[in-house]
C-alpha cells in the first residue's frame, strides 16, 4: 500500500509541526532537516550550486580544523615578530619560546598535570551540580506556573549578583576548600541552564504535549516522554553556555584563594612576575575550554539528529 | 467521489476477513456517549464568545455518528469535550452513564493533524496508543498489526519527517486504534489524504468497526464521507434569528441502509444535495 503516500501535496502538515516545535524552543540551528523532507544532506542547503564552489570547502571537517587554525597560527607569528624586533620587553610581553619552555619546565615539575587536572575537576563537579539544578528548576519554573510566579523572580534577581560577589560569602560558610570553589562554579553553570530549560519548555508545541495527556500521559511520564525531548536542542545550548560560564567562574574561584589550579597559576605569576607563566595559563585556559566546548558540541549534534 | 461497486461485505461486528484485528486480551465494548445541554463559551466579560450550546444528544453504543458543519463551527471544541481534554462551559459528557471528567481512558483521538513525536519512529509513536497494562509482547504485535492495516508496515522504523503527511496521518489513526477505545473520537482524519488513499482508509474504518465493535464520532467536512460511514449525521449550526448565539445541532438525518453503500445511489444523492444546502452550499 505504499504506493497511496503523496509527499507533495501532504507533506507539510507533519513537517510544520516538528519544525513549530522546533523553532518555539528557540533553536534555530536543527531547522536544516525539518526544512527539507527526504535524503537530502544538511551540507546541500549552505552550497547551493552542486559540485565545487568557495563555500562548498567550509563543508570538509579538516578544512575547517586548518581554517581555523589560520589566525591563530597568525597570532603567533605576530607575537614572535614583535617580540624578536623588540617591540615590547620580555617581561611585558616573553617570546612564544619562553613561554614554550615555561610550559616544559611545568611539566617536567609535574606540576601543570596537578594545574590541569584538579581546574578541570573543578569545572566537571560543578557543571554537572550546576547543570542538574539548572534543569530540575528550569523544568519546575518552566512547566508549574505556580513555581514560576513563586521562584522566578527570586532566581532572576540571585542571577544579577556579580560572581565576584559571591566569593567571601562561600569562604565565610565552607573555607577556602574545594567546597566553596565547586559551590561557586555550580552557581555560574545553573543560570544558564534555568533560563534555557524554563523558557524552551513553556514554548513546546501545545498540539503534541495534548496528543500526549489525551493518550493518558501526565506528570513525569509526560515530561520525559514529551516534553523533555522536545527541548533537548535548548538543553544543549544552555549546557554549553553553562560549560563556558563554569571556566569563567573557575578563575573567580582560583584568582582569589587557592594553592593549584590554572587560577591559581596565573596569581602565583603574577606576584613572582613571570609573565610567561601567566600567558601560559592564559593560552591553557582557552584551549582547554575550547575543546570541552567542542566536545560537549559532538555530544549536541548527536543529541538534536536523535531528538529533533 | 465516483462510484464504486459495492463489494459484499458483512457490516455485522464479526466481520471473519478483519477478524485479525481483534485483540482479545483488550477488548473495550463500545460505549455510549451523551451530550447534556452543553455550552462551550471562550473568554469572559465583552471578550465572552460563545462556540457552542444547548448541544444535547445521545450517541447509541456501537454507532458511527458523522458530525458535520461549517468550519470554526465548534466541530472539534464538541470532540475536545468528549475527550475531556476540554471542559464544558455547562452541561456535561456522559459516557456510558458516567460524566467525563479531565482526560477520559475509554476515549481514543485521532488529530486533525498527526501530532507525532518527531524523535519516535512511528511503530513507537502507535505504541504510545496502546492501553495501560499492555504487556510488551503484546503490545509490539498489537502495534505491528495496527501498521500492517493502515499500510505502514515496511516504513515501522521511520521517523514521522521521514514519510509523507498522508502516512502520518494513518499512523496517527492507528494510534487511536491501538487504545481500542470505547469511544473513537476522529477529527476530520481523512482530510489530508488524496482520494484514493482516503476510500482506503475509509473502508479500513468500516472493517475495525465491523471487527472491533467501538463508538465512533467522526468530524468531517466531506458529506459523502459522512454517507458512506455514519448510521446517523448531525449537522452544526447556527439556527437563524440567533446568529450572534453558538452553534447548536440544527439537524439530525439517519443514513439509510447496511455498509459499504453505493456512492451512486439515488437515495444518497438526494440526501447529499439536502445535507449541502444545510451547509450553506447548493446541492447539484
Ligand atoms: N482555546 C480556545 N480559546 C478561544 N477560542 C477557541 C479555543 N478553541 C476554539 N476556539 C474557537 O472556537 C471556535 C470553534 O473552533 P473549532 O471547534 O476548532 O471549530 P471547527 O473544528 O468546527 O472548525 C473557533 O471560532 C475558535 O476560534
Ligand atoms: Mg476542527
Amino acid at each position: 500500500m505504499t504506493h497511496i503516500g503523496n509527499p507533495g501535496a501532504t507533506g507539510n502538515s507533519v513537517i510544520a509541526t516538528s519544525k513549530e516545535g522546533l523553532e518555539a524552543t528557540g533553536v534555530t540551528i536543527t531547522t536544516a532537516g525539518a526544512a527539507q523532507p527526504g535524503p537530502a544532506g544538511p551540507s546541500q542547503d549552505r552550497s547551493p550550486a552542486n559540485g565545487w564552489s568557495p563555500a562548498g570547502v567550509l563543508d570538509h571537517g579538516w578544512a575547517r580544523l586548518f581554517l581555523g587554525l589560520l589566525i591563530p597560527a597568525a597570532l603567533i607569528a605576530a607575537w614572535q615578530w614583535s617580540t624578536s624586533v623588540g617591540l615590547f620587553s620580555v617581561v611585558q610581553l616573553p617570546p612564544p619560546a619562553m613561554v614554550f619552555e615555561a610550559a616544559a619546565d611545568l611539566i617536567q615539575r609535574g606540576e601543570l598535570a596537578t594545574h590541569v587536572a584538579i581546574s578541570t575537576q573543578r569545572v566537571l563537579i560543578g557543571f554537572a551540580g550546576g547543570a542538574a539544578l539548572g534543569l530540575a528548576f528550569g523544568a519546575l519554573v518552566g512547566l508549574s506556573r505556580w513555581a514560576d510566579v513563586l521562584l522566578a523572580p527570586m532566581i532572576g534577581a540571585l542571577r544579577a549578583v556579580p560572581s565576584l560577589a559571591w566569593v567571601p560569602l562561600l569562604i565565610l560558610w565552607m573555607k577556602i576548600g574545594e567546597d566553596s570553589k565547586v559551590t561557586l562554579i555550580l552557581i555560574g553553570a545553573f543560570f544558564p541552564v534555568f533560563t534555557t530549560v524554563s523558557l524552551a519548555l513553556r514554548h513546546v508545541d501545545r498540539n503534541l504535549v495534548e496528543a500526549g495527556r489525551a493518550f493518558g500521559l501526565k506528570g513525569l511520564k509526560l515530561l520525559t516522554t514529551v516534553q523533555l525531548p522536545a527541548v533537548v536542542p535548548s538543553v544543549f545550548s544552555g549546557l554549553r553556555l553553562a560549560l563556558a560560564q563554569a571556566w569563567l567562574f573557575l578563575v573567580a574561584a582560583e584568582l582569589i584563594a587557592s594553592s593549584m589550579g590554572l587560577g591559581f597559576l596565573l596569581t602565583d605569576s603574577q606576584n613572582n612576575g613571570r609573565t610567561d607563566r601567566l600567558l601560559l595559563a592564559i593560552v591553557l585556559l582557552a584551549v582547554i575550554g575550547k575543546i570541552t566546548d567542542a566536545l560537549l558540541g559532538v555530544a549536541e549534534k548527536w543529541a538534536v539528529k536523535r531528538w529533533a | 467521489m465516483t462510484a464504486v461497486i459495492p463489494s459484499v461485505r458483512p457490516a455485522a461486528p464479526s466481520s471473519p476477513d478483519s477478524s485479525s484485528t481483534v485483540d482479545p486480551a483488550h477488548h473495550a465494548s463500545a460505549l455510549p456517549v451523551s451530550f447534556r445541554a452543553l455550552r462551550r463559551t471562550f473568554g469572559t466579560g465583552n471578550a465572552a464568545h460563545t462556540v457552542l450550546r444547548d448541544i444535547d444528544f445521545d450517541v447509541r453504543r456501537g454507532e458511527v455518528l458523522a458530525i458535520l458543519g461549517p468550519s470554526g463551527c465548534g466541530k472539534s471544541t464538541l470532540l475536545r469535550a468528549a475527550a475531556g481534554l476540554d471542559a464544558p462551559s455547562a452541561g456535561s459528557v456522559d459516557i456510558d452513564g458516567t460524566p467525563v471528567q479531565g482526560i477520559d481512558s475509554r476515549c481514543a483521538f485521532a488529530f486533525q493533524e498527526p501530532r507525532l513525536l518527531p524523535w519516535h519512529t512511528l511503530q513507537a509513536n502507535v505504541a504510545i496508543g496502546l492501553p495501560k497494562g499492555t504487556s510488551a509482547k503484546q503490545g509490539k504485535s498489537k502495534v505491528g498489526r495496527l501498521l500492517e492495516l493502515v499500510g505502514l508496515d515496511k516504513f515501522a522504523k521511520h521517523r514521522p519527517r521521514e514519510v509523507s503527511g498522508g502516512m502520518a496521518q494513518r499512523a496517527s489513526l492507528a494510534r487511536a486504534l491501538a487504545r481500542n477505545p470505547g469511544v473513537l473520537l476522529l477529527d476530520e482524519p481523512f482530510g489530508a489524504l488524496d482520494a484514493l488513499t482516503r476510500i482506503k482508509m475509509q473502508d479500513l474504518l468500516l472493517d475495525v468497526h465491523a471487527a472491533e465493535p467501538t463508538t465512533v464520532l467522526l468530524v468531517t467536512h466531506d458529506v459523502d464521507e459522512a454517507l458512506q460511514l455514519a448510521d446517523r449525521i448531525i449537522v452544526l449550526g447556527k439556527e437563524t434569528g440567533k446568529e450572534h448565539d453558538g452553534a447548536t445541532i440544527v439537524r439530525t438525518v439517519d443514513v439509510p441502509g447496511d455498509r459499504p453503500r453505493n456512492r451512486g445511489s439515488v437515495e444518497l444523492a438526494r440526501m447529499r444535495s439536502s445535507l449541502l444546502a444545510s451547509l450553506g452550499v447548493d446541492g447539484h
